[in-house]
C-alpha cells in the first residue's frame, strides 16, 4: 500500500515527476551510450591489432633518444648483421628465431597495374610459423613462388597461379595470405612474401636483416630471453631494440582504460545533475507535506516507514527514468558507435565488416540503468531521512 | 487499573527567550470507561496534556503510566507503536490523508502491521459503524463533507480497538448540527466502553463528558 | 525594479531549492567549458606535431596499395623516381619549384651514443628553401658537413661545430634546422640533412625517393597536380601525386569531430540542468498561484509577472554560470596540463599549453550557454504564470 501511495503522490504532481524522469533518462542515455562507444572503439582496435602472442621483435636501434616505437618521424631502413643474427639464435635457444628481410620494388600485377610494394623475405620453413594461408599453398623449398598479402590480392584480383612481376623478374603466386591487421612483427596485408633465397638473388645479398622475430612458446620464458638478449647486445650502448609484443597490448589497454573512465565520467556528470534535480524535487515534496507526515506519525507510522515511503517515490522516478533511458541508450549507443567507427577508420579499411553490438554493449546499458536507479535512491535519501526525523507535534503544527 | 496516570508530570520548553512551563507538576488519573473533558484558556497547556497522554511527547519530569506501563522514558519507536496499537486520535481539522480514499485512511494504522485483506475487512466494519454509507468508501476526503470527514477520522481512530480515544476540539470545524451528531457518536462509543479524553473550549460539548478537568497555566485548577 | 527585487526575494525564500538548481547549472557550465578546453588541448597538441604546409605537392613512386596515410611508416620504402622522370616532373611543374630528395638511413655516432637516423639528401640550393635554420649555417656542398634536425640536436646536445660520425666517417655539424613537426614534404626534426653532392660522393649517384613541388600560389596546385599526372601516368601509374591540403583536411576534420563531440556531451549536462530549472520554476509557479492572482488583481500587468519569473530563472542561470565559469578556469588549466603530460609520453615537444584566449573563449561560451538555457527553461513557466486568470488563481487552494 505504501508503494501505491508513493505512486499516487508522484502522479499528483505529474509535471515535476515527468521532468525529473526526463532528467534521469538523459543521464542514463549519456552514460550508457558513452560506455558503448568506448567499448566499440575497443572492439574495433582489438579487431585491427593482431595479438601475436609470445613474440619478441628485435630491430636495429633506430631512433636516437627518446621517442616511442613507431614514431613516424623516425622511420629508417637499417639492418642487423648476419653475425648478430647467429648470436641471437644462440641466445634464444631453444626458441625459434626467424630473421626477416624487408625491402620494396616495383610490382606489376596485371597489364600496367601495380606500383611499389613491400617485399618480405623469409626462410620457407619459417613462413607457416608466422603466417596463415587463405588460398593456395605455402612456399616450397627451392621452388620460386610468392605469397601475396590479402589487401593486395583483393585489389588486383590475384589468386594462386597468377603471375606477377617483381622488378624485372616474373614470379608465380603460390598462395594468398589471410588478413592479419596491425601486428608487432610483420604486416603482410599490403606486402608480398618470398623465400629468403629468392629475395637475396633478386636484391643481392645485403648487410643484414631488417628484423629478427623470436617466437617464444612459453610466456614465462619471455622475460628471461629478453634479459639475456639485452645483456648480450645492449650492454654498452643501445644496439638493438627488443620489443615485447605484450608491451604494445599493455600500452593500448592502458590508454583504453583511461579513455573509458574519462568518457564514463562525463556521462556520469549528466546523471549527477539529474540526481541533484531529484534531490531538489523530493526536498520540496517533503516540505509541502510536513503536516501530512505529522499526521501519519501521530497515528502510528514509524520513522522508517516514512523513510521507506519517500524512498519509494525516488525509486519509482529512478526506475522509470532508468529503464526508458536504457532502451533509448540501446538506440543512441548504436548510432554513436557507427559515427565513432566512421571517424576513426576514415581513410583506412579497418572498419569493414564490423559489428557494434555484443555482450559488453549490453553490459553498459545495464550499468547505466543500475547507476541511474542508484543515484536516484541516493538523491532521494536525504530528503526522505529528513522527513522521517520530523517530530509529530511540530510537524502537525506546521502551516 | 487506571488507563492513564500522571505522577507529578512537568513539561518545560527551553527557548532562547526563556523557559516556558507548559505543565507544572500535574498529577491525575483516568479510569477505564470515563469520558473526560479538558478545558482551559488558550495557552493553558491542555494540548500539551493531550499530547502527553497520546504518547506524542514525553515529560521533562515526572512519570506517565499507560495501562500500568511507564511511558515516560520510551524511545520514538516504542511510543509510535503504542500510538498505533493502543491510542486513537481525533483532530479538530480532521487530518485525513488527501490522497487516500476513506477506507484507505481508516485502514492506515492497521495495515502497518496486519495483512491487507484483514485490514480492509476491519476498516469496512468500523466505517459502517460510524455511519458512513458504503458508496462513500472510495471517496477521497476532498469529496466528503466536514461531518463525513470527521466520522472517517473517528473510524480511523477506532480501527485498532484502542484503549483510549483522544480528541482535540472534535467539533471545532463543524456546524452545530453536525457537531451534535459527532458528539452523539462519541458518546455512543463511550457507552460501549471506550475511554475518551477530549479537549474543548465549548461548554455544550463538555457537557457530554462525565467530568471536566480544568487546567490553567499548566496546573490543574 | 521592484519585480527584480521580488524575484530575488522569492529565490531566497526557498534557499535550498535555489541552491540545488544553481548547482545543476554550475556542473553543466563546468562540463562544457572543461570539455571544450580538453578538445582545444588535444587539437593544439596534434597540430603542434603536424606541420601545415599547404603549398606543397608531393610526388612519390606509386605504391601498389597504400593505406592512404602518408605518415604511415610503411610508405618509407626503398622506392625510386628516376632522373628521367624527375625531368618530366620539372617540365610539368612549370614555374613551381621542384625539389628532388633522397631518403636514406645511416649510422650516427655521437660521443658514446649511436644508432640509425634518417638522412635527407637534397640539392644544396634547395635546403635553405625548404628549411629554416635555428643555428649555424646551411651545408654548402661536398666537404662541408651536415645539418642536424632540431629535436635530434637537443637530445644529443649538438651545436654548430660539433663533430659526429656518420656511417663511420667523422663530419662536422654546420647548423641546426628549426623545429618543424611532421610535414608531408620532410620530417627533419629527428633527421640529418645533407647536400645531394655529399651523399652521392659517398654512395654513388642514384634515383630519388620523392620529389617535392612547391607552388607560389595556392590556386596553382590543382593545375600542377594534373600536369604531373598527365606527364608521368599516361600509360600506367608511375607516381602518386599528393596534395598536402587533402591530408591535412582529414586530420582537421577528425579533430573537429572530436571537439564537437566533447562539447556535445558537456551540453547534455547543461540540458539536464535546464530541465531541473524548468522543474523548479514550475513548482514555484504552482505554489504561488494564489499570490500571482493577488498581484494581478491589484494591478500587476502580465508582462510584469512574466518578467518577475524570468528574472528568477535568469538569476539562477547567471549565478550558476558565473560560479561555473570560475571553477572551469581552474579545472581547465588542470585538465590541459594533464593532457599535455599524457602526450609528452609520446615525445611531443613544445607548445603543449592552451593559450589563455582559448580558455577564456570556452569559459565565456559555456557561461553564455548556461545563462541562455536558463532563460529558455524559465520562459515557459513564466509565461504560464503571466497568463493565469486572476480570478481562478485567487480561488486556487
Amino acid at each position: 500500500m505504501f508503494f501505491s501511495f508513493a505512486v499516487r503522490n508522484l502522479r499528483r504532481h505529474w509535471i515535476r515527476s515527468a521532468l525529473s524522469i526526463i532528467g534521469i533518462i538523459i543521464g542514463v542515455v549519456a552514460i550508457a551510450s558513452l560506455g558503448i562507444m568506448a567499448s566499440s572503439i575497443n572492439l574495433l582496435l582489438a579487431n585491427v591489432i593482431t595479438d601475436v602472442g609470445d613474440t619478441l621483435v628485435i630491430t636495429p636501434h633506430t631512433a636516437i633518444g627518446e621517442t616511442f616505437t613507431g614514431d613516424p618521424r623516425t622511420a629508417v631502413d637499417a639492418a642487423i648483421p648476419a653475425r648478430e643474427v647467429e648470436e641471437i639464435r644462440r641466445a634464444a635457444n631453444p626458441h625459434r628465431t626467424i630473421p626477416v628481410l624487408q625491402g620494396a620494388d616495383e610490382v606489376e600485377f596485371s597489364r600496367g597495374e601495380g606500383g611499389y610494394a613491400q617485399i618480405i623475405g623469409l626462410a620457407p620453413e619459417d613462413i607457416p610459423v608466422l603466417l596463415n594461408i587463405a588460398k593456395g599453398q605455402y612456399l616450397r623449398q627451392n621452388q620460386p613462388g610468392a605469397l601475396v598479402g590479402t589487401h593486395l590480392a583483393r585489389e588486383y584480383g590475384i589468386s594462386p597461379g597468377s603471375r606477377i612481376t617483381v622488378g624485372e623478374e616474373s614470379i608465380r603466386v603460390a598462395g594468398v595470405l589471410t588478413e592479419r591487421g596491425l601486428a608487432a612483427d610483420i604486416n603482410p596485408d599490403y606486402a608480398i612474401v618470398v623465400s629468403d633465397t629468392w629475395y637475396e638473388s633478386h636484391f643481392g645479398v645485403g648487410d643484414g636483416y631488417s628484423m629478427v622475430v623470436v617466437r617464444i612458446g612459453d610466456i614465462a620464458e619471455i622475460d628471461r630471453v629478453k634479459g639475456v638478449l639485452e645483456n648480450q647486445f645492449n650492454r654498452r650502448e643501445e644496439v638493438v631494440d627488443i620489443f615485447d609484443s605484450r608491451d604494445m597490448l599493455r600500452q593500448y589497454e592502458e590508454i583504453y582504460q583511461q579513455i573509458t573512465v574519462f568518457l564514463l565520467g562525463i556521462g556520469g556528470l549528466s546523471l549527477i545533475v539529474a540526481a541533484v534535480n531529484i534531490l531538489n524535487v523530493m526536498y520540496i515534496s517533503v516540505t509541502e507535506r510536513i503536516r501530512e507526515i505529522g499526521v501519519m506519525r501521530s497515528i502510528g507510522a514509524r520513522r522508517r516507514e516514512i523513510l521507506r515511503l519517500f524512498l519509494y517515490e525516488a525509486l519509482v522516478l529512478g526506475l522509470i527514468g532508468s529503464i526508458v533511458g536504457g532502451i533509448a541508450s540501446a538506440i543512441s549507443g548504436y548510432l554513436i558507435s557507427l559515427v565513432a567507427v566512421e571517424v576513426f577508420t576514415a581513410g583506412t579499411t579497418f572498419g569493414e565488416g564490423f559489428t557494434v553490438f555484443n555482450l559488453s554493449a549490453v553490459g553498459y546499458i545495464v550499468f547505466g540503468i543500475a547507476f541511474g536507479i542508484g543515484t536516484s535512491i541516493a538523491a532521494g535519501f536525504y530528503p526522505a531521512w529528513k522527513a522521517s526525523q520530523l517530530t509529530p507535534i511540530e510537524a502537525m503544527r506546521h502551516k | 487499573m487506571p488507563i492513564i496516570r500522571f505522577e507529578d508530570v512537568s513539561k518545560i520548553y527551553r527557548l532562547p527567550a526563556g523557559d516556558v512551563v507548559a505543565l507544572d507538576h500535574v498529577s491525575l488519573t483516568v479510569e477505564p470507561g470515563e469520558f473526560i473533558a479538558v478545558m482551559g484558556p488558550s495557552g493553558s497547556g491542555k494540548s500539551t496534556l493531550l499530547n502527553m497522554m497520546g504518547c506524542l511527547d514525553i515529560p521533562t519530569s515526572g512519570r506517565i503510566y499507560l495501562s500500568g506501563q511507564d511511558i515516560s522514558g520510551l524511545g520514538d519507536d516504542a511510543l509510535t507503536r503504542l500510538r498505533r496499537d493502543r491510542i486513537g486520535f481525533v483532530f479538530q481539522s480532521f487530518n485525513l490523508i488527501p490522497l487516500l480514499s476513506a477506507v484507505e485512511n481508516v485502514e492506515f494504522p492497521i495495515v502497518l502491521t496486519t495483512g491487507r485483506a484483514e485490514s480492509r475487512r476491519r476498516a469496512v466494519e468500523v466505517l459502517a459503524a460510524v455511519g458512513i454509507t458504503e458508496s462513500r468508501f472510495t471517496h477521497t476526503p476532498g469529496e466528503l463533507s466536514g461531518g463525513q470527514q470527521q466520522r472517517v477520522a473517528i473510524a480511523r481512530a477506532l480501527v485498532n480497538d484502542p484503549d483510549l480515544l483522544l480528541c482535540d476540539e472534535p467539533t471545532g470545524n463543524l456546524d452545530s448540527k453536525t457537531g451534535t451528531a459527532i458528539m452523539d457518536l462519541l458518546a455512543g462509543e463511550n457507552r460501549e466502553g471506550k475511554t475518551i479524553v477530549m479537549v474543548t473550549h465549548d461548554p455544550n460539548v463538555a457537557a457530554y463528558a462525565h467530568r471536566t478537568i480544568r487546567i490553567v497555566d499548566g496546573r490543574l485548577a | 525594479m521592484i519585480f527584480f527585487d521580488l524575484a530575488v526575494r522569492n529565490l531566497r525564500r526557498h534557499k535550498v531549492r535555489s541552491v540545488l538548481a544553481t548547482v545543476g547549472i554550475i556542473i553543466g557550465v563546468v562540463a562544457i567549458a572543461s570539455l571544450g578546453i580538453v578538445g582545444a588541448s588535444l587539437s593544439g597538441l596534434i597540430s603542434g606535431m603536424v606541420s601545415d604546409v599547404s603549398d606543397t605537392v608531393l610526388v612519390t613512386p606509386h605504391l601498389a596499395a597504400s593505406s592512404g596515410d602518408p605518415f604511415d611508416p610503411r610508405s618509407a620504402l626503398a622506392a625510386r623516381i628516376s632522373e628521367r622522370n624527375l625531368g618530366l616532373i620539372e617540365k610539368a611543374a612549370g614555374q613551381a619549384r621542384v625539389v628532388p630528395m633522397i631518403l636514406a638511413s645511416d649510422r650516427l655516432q655521437v660521443r658514446d651514443k649511436g644508432g640509425y637516423v634518417t638522412v635527407y639528401a637534397m640539392p644544396v640550393a634547395d635546403i635553405p628553401f625548404l628549411l629554416q635554420q635555428e643555428a649555424g649555417i646551411y651545408p654548402q656542398g661536398g666537404s662541408s658537413g651536415v645539418m642536424v634536425g632540431s629535436l635530434l640536436a637537443e637530445e644529443l646536445d649538438l651545436h654548430p661545430g660539433s663533430r659526429v660520425e656518420v656511417g663511420g666517417e667523422s663530419v662536422r655539424v654546420t647548423g641546426i634546422a628549426a623545429e618543424r613537426g611532421m610535414g608531408i614534404d620532410i620530417n627533419p626534426d629527428y633527421a640529418l640533412i645533407v647536400t645531394e653532392d655529399w651523399y652521392t660522393e659517398r654512395h654513388g649517384a642514384g634515383d630519388y625517393s620523392r620529389v617535392v613541388v612547391k607552388v607560389d600560389d595556392l590556386s596553382e596546385i590543382e593545375g600542377v597536380k594534373e600536369a604531373i599526372d598527365q606527364q608521368l601516368n599516361r600509360r600506367k601509374e608511375v607516381v602518386d601525386v599528393l596534395d598536402s591540403r587533402e591530408i591535412l583536411e582529414l586530420y582537421y576534420e577528425t579533430l573537429d569531430a572530436i571537439n564537437i563531440f566533447l562539447l556535445g556531451i558537456g551540453a547534455v549536462s547543461l540540458l539536464v540542468a535546464s530541465v531541473s530549472i524548468l522543474n523548479v520554476m514550475f513548482i514555484s509557479v504552482t505554489e504561488r498561484t494564489a499570490e500571482i492572482g493577488l498581484m494581478r488583481s491589484i494591478g500587476a500587468r502580465k508582462r510584469e509577472v512574466l518578467f518577475m519569473f524570468l528574472y528568477e530563472g535568469l538569476v539562477l542561470g547567471i549565478a550558476g554560470s558565473l560560479i561555473g565559469g570560475i571553477v572551469s578556469i581552474t579545472i581547465g588549466y588542470y585538465v590541459s596540463a594533464t593532457v599535455a603530460e599524457f602526450f609528452t609520453d609520446f615525445a611531443v615537444s613544445g607548445g603543449a599549453g592552451v593559450p589563455v584566449s582559448v580558455v577564456a573563449g570556452y569559459v565565456a561560451f559555456a557561461m553564455a550557454f548556461g545563462t541562455g538555457t536558463s532563460i529558455v527553461a524559465g520562459f515557459y513557466p513564466a509565461w504560464k504564470a503571466a497568463h493565469l486568470n486572476p480570478i481562478e488563481a485567487l480561488r486556487y487552494e
